[in-house]
Order: structure tokens, then sequence, then C-alpha cells
């Protein structure tokens, strides 16, 4: 038991973003309106945001811009331990770009379709189309 | 030049984003721009490959920052003809398109010809990169525009199946941003080559085997892979003719190659084959893909529905190929990406020249066709033949491989799924030729116009579609030479 | 559905907890994610390429290439919601208040519009009276955000922030302009022709750098290549420059972005009345 438990403390990090992730993943596939499953879907891409940061965090470390840059003696030396892994907060620049385009994208869309049918849950509309 | 391998994708970028500013200044000029870009890409693409058949693999550093540090090109036989097809199915398509986008987008063609640049684009970015990350954004280039052009089409069903493909695209993205994720966390790079390194040796890595199943995963739900592929019928039925035509042939099979690209180059032969002994399930997965695409094709009623079905069953053919664990199997499944991207190529090319004259392509609106638009029809029938497998056409030789591939491995339901799906595909085809020859339908055609006397396709449509479903039978007869100058050398 | 949902899910979370298994415990800094390619980032960055932000130097400069795209991304998710939901009708019916009396007028048929001034105001079907705090609020507000968000483009090297940041805070603050008085005076005053051509010119100079950098004779985005260009340079590391300009491109697409979606969103598509 304590070995389960000093498991997901050790990691705790990594269980909230499976987590978060399901309830994304869940709100996507279960929900019958259109906006909610489109804040799943945002949910679920926020969660993998969660992992990368987590991966590319360091204890007893601080944000990657380096803090004494113009010291007296001109060149310090740079400890790569002090400063959390850089190349992961970019990567997630990136997802976080990307989910934002899909978000107004998908959000375009539901607009689109409230516009032709007055409705934005998935059975109603279901129903409309196998009447046409 | 060193720099054709940036400008192939560079090239219709800024094109793009050209005629993205000309939409505002004035829009005639964005149709020549995007085209050029195009042309440009085709060219470049060309060229390297001319370099990569005479001296190898080569290496193009972006940011001339050296892997893994930077993001890096890497070009073998395998991109250099995947590149060349797409580009190729791009230009050949943009010029076939433009009174057909003049037609059904006519208030907002410049920023199709945007966005139908971009989409371009992205499906070049991802077979030409060498770096896992790169592949997803260019995905994600692809998947977004490929929305868009979706909702453009059918007024009242097009934003539905787009949204629809927006959650599944965005959970197959996901999957394989996560693959990704953790391939980095177990080996700290993202260069595909120096992660293929990393990883040697730690076959019993559960992050590893997580990784490889959520990449694999990811890709299967892009390519629409038989439980996987709900969303793609409504999609590609639903978009303007201008996209599907491009979507149909290029999508699912630069989707194959990253697949391919995932097997052979970051994971390897020996960890998917010899440690996870994966071969049999995946093939009998892809014998499922292609007898239920055969089968759904069977119940449909509307022509571009039906071939929809069929691309479903094509991408079972190449993924069993592919997974069949030998080099037979794996030569059958890369001449079928360049084979059924020019089959369905050219299908699509009559069916959008149908659509152009007569708008509904339900088969029973059909009758009569072939008297009135016969070069249409012409083309629709040796398309028709290359996909059934009919042997002058370039779809036997691809099929022939896959089926020795299967022999080989003893995977006889594998092939006996070919054999009926061929067949379903010849009872499907006949029955539209039969109804396009011999019924004879009223001599005008009600559209929404009222009635209108059909005559065949614009000249510049119906030359493209000629010269497409001619070079069916051209590749056909240079099978040979493709699989002895590109694929085995590659496989080696 | 909603079996099949939680099967899915269960299903999928098993994998992912089984895969960080053999995760190293969460931060531990001798995990292979921070060794491998992370090191060499934090200790070479400032050498290389002049900018002592991390993120940023691998952001513009050793993943340049990511960074084009992701700013083509954002152009597509732009154009995508242009193209779906643009309307260029007009509407035909149109609705004014007399602002000294109240009285709303009702002008059908496209009939000559009415000018907008002291006299006559617009009236949409949510309009409510401007209050007098918010606007007088939110117009000596907004020129200081603005200012904040060229700082956070111009500093990106420096401090977190960059092209990315600096161009949302100053679509948002433009977006607060239609939020505190009305989408018209918005529209009115930014032009979606100019929106529309700032999007596709942002991500254009991002790319013409990169382009550049080829007509140099270097490899696309070697920012190394542009020192002739800029001979009057002395003391700033020449890839630092480059990234100010990519970024700079950046940050006029995502403000331009920002608002194609918000005005093309909350007006669905007919750019006159909305939020």
């Amino acid at each position: 038991m304590s070995d389960v438990l000093s498991l997901i403390v050790a990691k705790y990090n990594y269980w909230l973003y499976v987590i978060l992730m399901m309830i994304g993943l869940y709100g996507m596939i279960a929900k019958n309106n259109l906006v909610k499953k489109i804040v799943g879907m945002n949910i679920f891409q926020t969660a993998i945001i969660l992992f990368y940061v987590s991966v590319g965090y360091k204890r007893d470390a601080t944000i990657p811009i380096l803090a004494n840059a113009h010291d007296a003696h001109g060149a310090t030396a740079i400890h790569a331990a002090d400063y959390i892994n850089p190349l992961t907060s970019c990567l997630m620049l990136t997802a976080i770009v990307v989910s934002v385009a899909t978000f107004g994208y998908a959000m375009a869309l539901a607009v689109r379709i409230y516009q032709r049918y007055q409705t934005l849950e998935e059975d109603e509309l279901r129903m409309r189309l196998s009447e046409e | 030049m060193d720099n054709y391998p940036a400008l192939i994708v560079v090239a219709p970028f800024i094109a793009a984003l050209f005629a993205g500013l000309f939409v505002w200044i004035d829009e005639r000029l964005s149709y020549p721009i995007a085209l050029a870009g195009l042309a440009v890409s085709l060219f470049s693409g060309i060229q390297v490959m001319i370099q990569v058949i005479a001296s190898g693999p080569i290496q193009y550093k972006l940011a001339g920052w050296a892997p893994p540090i930077g993001i890096e090109y890497r070009i073998d036989l395998l991109n250099a003809m995947v590149l060349i097809l797409v580009a190729g199915v791009a230009f050949l398509n943009l010029i076939a398109s433009y009174r057909s986008v003049q037609q059904e987008i006519s208030d907002r063609t410049g920023s199709y010809f945007t966005v139908y640049n971009l989409f371009v684009t992205g499906l070049l970015g991802v077979s030409i990169t060498g770096d896992l990350f790169n592949l997803y954004v260019l995905i994600e280039i692809t998947s977004l525009t490929s929305y868009a052009q979706i909702a453009l089409g059918d007024k009242d069903r097009g934003p539905l199946a787009s949204l629809n493909y927006v959650f599944i695209g965005v959970i197959g993205a996901s999957f394989y941003l996560l693959g990704v994720g953790y391939l980095y966390m177990y080996t700290g790079s993202l260069n595909m080559a120096d992660v293929a390194v990393l990883i040697k040796g730690s076959e019993g890595s559960s992050t590893v085997l997580t990784a490889f199943i959520l990449c694999i995963l990811g890709i299967w739900i892009k390519m629409a892979l038989f439980p996987m592929h709900v969303w793609l019928p409504n999609a590609y039925t639903y978009s303007p003719t201008a996209f599907s035509r491009v979507v149909a042939p290029l999508m699912t099979k630069v989707m194959v190659y990253v697949m391919i690209r995932l097997m052979v180059t970051v994971f390897g032969y020996d960890y998917i084959f010899n440690t996870l002994h994966l071969s049999d399930a995946v093939v009998w997965l892809a014998t499922l893909a292609v007898l239920a695409g055969g089968v759904m094709a069977l119940a449909q009623k509307n022509l571009k529905k039906m071939l929809t079905y069929i691309i479903v069953c094509e991408i079972g053919y190449m993924v069993g190929g592919a997974w069949m664990g030998n080099q037979l199997g794996m030569t059958g499944a890369i001449l079928h990406i360049l084979n059924d991207a020019l089959m369905t190529f050219a299908l699509f090319l009559a069916v959008g020249n149908m659509v152009y004259r007569i708008e509904k392509v339900d088969i029973t609106d059909l009758k009569g066709l072939f008297g009135k638009m016969p070069w249409t029809m012409g083309g629709f029938v040796l398309a028709a033949l290359s996909i059934i497998g009919v042997p002058p056409t370039c779809g036997f030789f691809s099929k022939w491989y896959l089926i020795l591939g299967a022999m080989e491995k003893g995977a006889y339901h594998f092939v006996a799924a070919l054999v009926i799906s061929s067949l379903i595909c010849a009872v499907l085809f006949f029955k539209v030729f039969e109804i396009c020859f011999f019924e004879s339908g009223s001599p005008d055609h009600e559209n929404s116009h009222g009635p209108v006397a059909i005559e065949d396709a614009p000249v510049s449509m119906i030359i493209i579609s000629g010269l497409v479903s001619l070079s069916l039978v051209v590749t056909g007869f240079y099978s040979g030479t493709i699989v002895n100058t590109i694929i085995l050398p590659f496989l080696k | 559905m909603r079996f099949f949902a939680f099967i899915v899910v269960c299903l999928t979370g098993a994998l992912l907890l089984y895969g960080t298994g053999e995760f190293p415990d969460w931060g531990d800094p001798n995990s292979p994610a921070s060794l491998h390619l992370s090191n060499y980032y934090i200790e070479n960055a400032l050498n290389d390429t002049g900018a002592p932000n991390f993120v940023t130097a691998v952001v513009a400069d050793y993943r340049g290439f990511d960074t084009m795209f992701e700013t083509a991304v954002i152009f597509c998710g732009g154009l995508a919601c242009f193209l779906l939901l643009r309307d260029f009708r007009e509407k035909k019916d149109h609705y004014y208040r007399h602002i000294p009396t109240g009285v709303i007028l009702h002008v059908k048929d496209s009939q000559k519009p009415l000018t907008i001034g002291k006299e006559f105001g617009y009236m949409d079907k949510d309009w409510v009276p401007p209050d007098l705090i918010i606007k007088t609020v939110c117009r000596i507000l907004i020129p200081f955000i603005q200012i904040y968000a060229m700082y956070v483009v111009a500093h990106g090297d420096y401090s977190p922030g960059g092209g990315f940041q600096g161009g949302v805070i100053f679509g948002s603050s433009l977006i607060l302009l239609a939020i505190s008085y009305d989408l018209k005076t918005l529209v009115k005053r930014v032009k979606e022709r100019v929106l529309g051509i700032f999007a596709a010119a942002g991500v254009l100079l991002y790319a013409g750098i990169a382009a550049l950098c080829m007509l140099m004779g270097g490899n696309f985005l070697d920012y190394s290549k542009l020192a002739p260009l800029v001979p009057w340079n002395s003391h700033h590391n020449i890839r630092a420059i480059g990234m100010l300009g990519v970024e700079i491109g950046v940050g006029i697409a995502v403000m331009a972005v920002m608002l194609i979606i918000y005005i093309n969103i909350v007006s669905e598509g007919r750019h006159d009345e909305g939020l």
C-alpha cells in the first residue's frame, strides 16, 4: 500500500494529467451538447500541455531565463541544473496555439450549425437530419 | 542549388501567404500565385528525386543547426516519391478544379486557394520532415485546413461533418502528440534518427511501448483505419469538389507514409515484429477493414460516398501489407501508396466532372451519362478497372505484391479478403457502368436551375482527367522499374 | 453512449498510467528529458543566439521552423473562421436611435442609410445604453495595454514574452474596445481589409526573413547570414535581431487573427452587431 502511495506522490502530476485528460475525453464522447463537447476537447488538449510542462520541470530550478546575464566580470558559468527545460515550454507554445485555433474554429462551426438548425443538442440534430 | 528540400515546402507556403494577401488587393491574382507556388514545389521535388537517386539520402538542416538540436529534413527515396506524388496531384488538381471552385465557392475563391495551398504545404511538410514534433505541427496545419474546406461544401451537412472530423482529428493528433511526449520523456530527443538510436535496446520499457501504441493509434485515427473510419465518408462526401479531389487521394496515403516512416525509421522492424509480435493481430484488423469497407460500399446510393468507402477498403490493403513483416508485403504497401493515390485521383476527377454538370451524383442520376459525357466516363472506366485490379493498369501490380507478401507469411485470410473486395469492387462498378451505359435517361437533366442539356465537362477538366487515367496504365507498365529503383533500394 | 465513453476512457487512462509507471519521479533533474537536449540549450543559447531567454531562443531560432508553421496554424484558424462564417449579404432592415429623444427608427428595404453622428446612433437588437464609467475607464486603459503589448513583443529575448503573447495582448485591447463600446465602433476603426492584410503580412514577414536567409546563401531561417544587411550593428548578436524581426511578424499576425475570429463569431459573420 505504501508503495502505491509513494508512487502516486512521486508522480502526482502525471496522475493529475491523466485524470484531467480523461475528463476531457469523456466529455467529448458522452456529452450531448456540441458546445460541451468542444469544451471537453479543450480540456483534453490542455491536459497534454500539463503533461509536457511536468516533463520539463526540475526540482530547485527556476524559469529558463538567464538570471545573471550582465555581471561585473563578463561571462558567467551557466549551470544547467539551475534552469528548467526550455524545450518543453517551447513545444507547448505551439500546442497552445494549435488548441486556440482549433477551439476558435470549432466554435465558429457551432455558430454555423446553430444558424442552420436552431439547436446544438446532438440527438435533436440527428432527428432533424433523419427527417430530411 | 542546395535549397531544393526547403523550397518544396516553402514555395507553396509563401505562395499561399501572397494569395491570402492579394485576396484584399486583387482577388484574381490569387489563383496564378497559388499555381506558381505548387509548380515550384513540384519542380524542386523532381530535382530532389534526381539527387537522391544519384547520391543517396539528402539531409537539410533548417536554420543551420545540426540535428538533434535543430530541425532537419531527411529525404530518402520513399519521401521523394511521396513528395512528387503530393505536389503533382495537388498541382494538377488546382488546374482541373479552377472552374468548379468558381462554381461552388464563387464569392471567396481567393481565400479558398490560400487554404488549399496551406493544406498542400502541410502534406508536403509531413512527408519531408525528420523531426517528430515538426510532423505534429504540420499534421495540425493539414487538419485545420481540411476542416475549413469540408465545411464549405454541402450547406446543410458540411458543417456537421466538419465538426465530427474536428473531434476525431483532435483525438488522433493529441494521441500522436502524447506518444511523442512519452518518447521525449524516455530519450530527451525529438529527432527521428536520434530517437531511433536512443531507444535501441529498451525493448521491455513500458514507456516506449505506450509511446508506440499512442503514436500508431493516433496515426490510424487520422488515416481512418476500419473501426476508426466513421468520420471519413461524411467528411469527404460533403466537401467541395476541388477539395475532395485532393484529400481523397492524398490525406490517407500521406498518413500511411507516416505510419511506415514510424515503423521503419523510429521504432524499427525488430521492435515491432520480433519483440511485440504485432503482425498477426494487425493483419487481421486490416482484413476486417478491407471486408468492412467493401461491404459498406455496396450499401451506398451516392457515388461519391461509395468511393469514400472504397478508400476505407484500400487503407486496409496498405496497412495489411505494411504489417505483413516481410519485404514483399512492404513493397506492395509502398507501391500501393503511389497507385492508390493515382487511382483515387482519377476516380474523383471523373466524379468531379460529373458533379460540375449534374450536381447530384446518386447512382440513379447517372442514367445515360456515357452518351452525354463520353470523355469523363472513359476516364472513370479506366480508373475503375484499375481499382478492381485488371492487369495492364497499375492497381493489379500492387495487389499482386500484396498477395505474394501475404502468401509468404501464410496470411490466407488477407488474400481471401483482397480477392473478395476486388470482386465487390467489380460488382459495384459494373452496376454503375450498366446504369450509365444502358439505361437511357431523359435528354435533359433537372438541376437547381431547371432542366439543362448536359454536355461534357470543360476542356481543362477533361484533359487532366484523361491524363491521369492514362497515367494509370503507364504506371502499370513501369511498375517493375519503380519497384527496382525506388522501393527495393529504400527497403535495403 | 455513456457506457461506451466510460469504457474508452478507462482503457485510455489505464494505458497512459501504465506508460508513466517507469517515468522518473516528477521534477527529477536527472531524467533523460532534462539532460539530452535541454542542457545544450541552456548552456549555449546565450552564446549561440544572444538571447538570455532560453525559451525564446528555442522558439525563434533552434526550432524556428516549427514556430513559422505555428503562426501559419493561427493564420489558418482565422482564415477558416472567415471562410466559414463571413456573410457579405447586406442586411435589409436598419434600426437607428434618435439620440436626443430616444425614439427608434426602422428603415426598411435598404433605403438610404442615415448618417451616424450627434443626432442618430446605431440600434441593435441587444443594445444597452453605454455605461459612462466603463467607457471612460476602457478609453484610458486601452492605449496603455497596447504599449504594454509592444513592450512584451520587443522584450521577448530578455523576459517572458514574445510575439504570441504581445499579439494576444494587443488583440485583446481592441476586443476590449468592442466590448466596452460596440462592435461597430471597432469595425469602423479597424477595417476588415486591414485585418486580412495584416494577418497574411505578419506570417509573410516571418517567412520572408527566413527566405531572405536562403537568398543570402544560407539555409532556410539561418539568421547568421543576415549580417551584411545590418552593417551598423556592432554589439548585438545578429541572430537576436533576426529573432526580433520574426517576433514582430508573429505579433502582427496573431493580433489580426484574434480580431478576425472574434468579430466573425460574435456577429455571425455579418460584422454589424454583436457583443
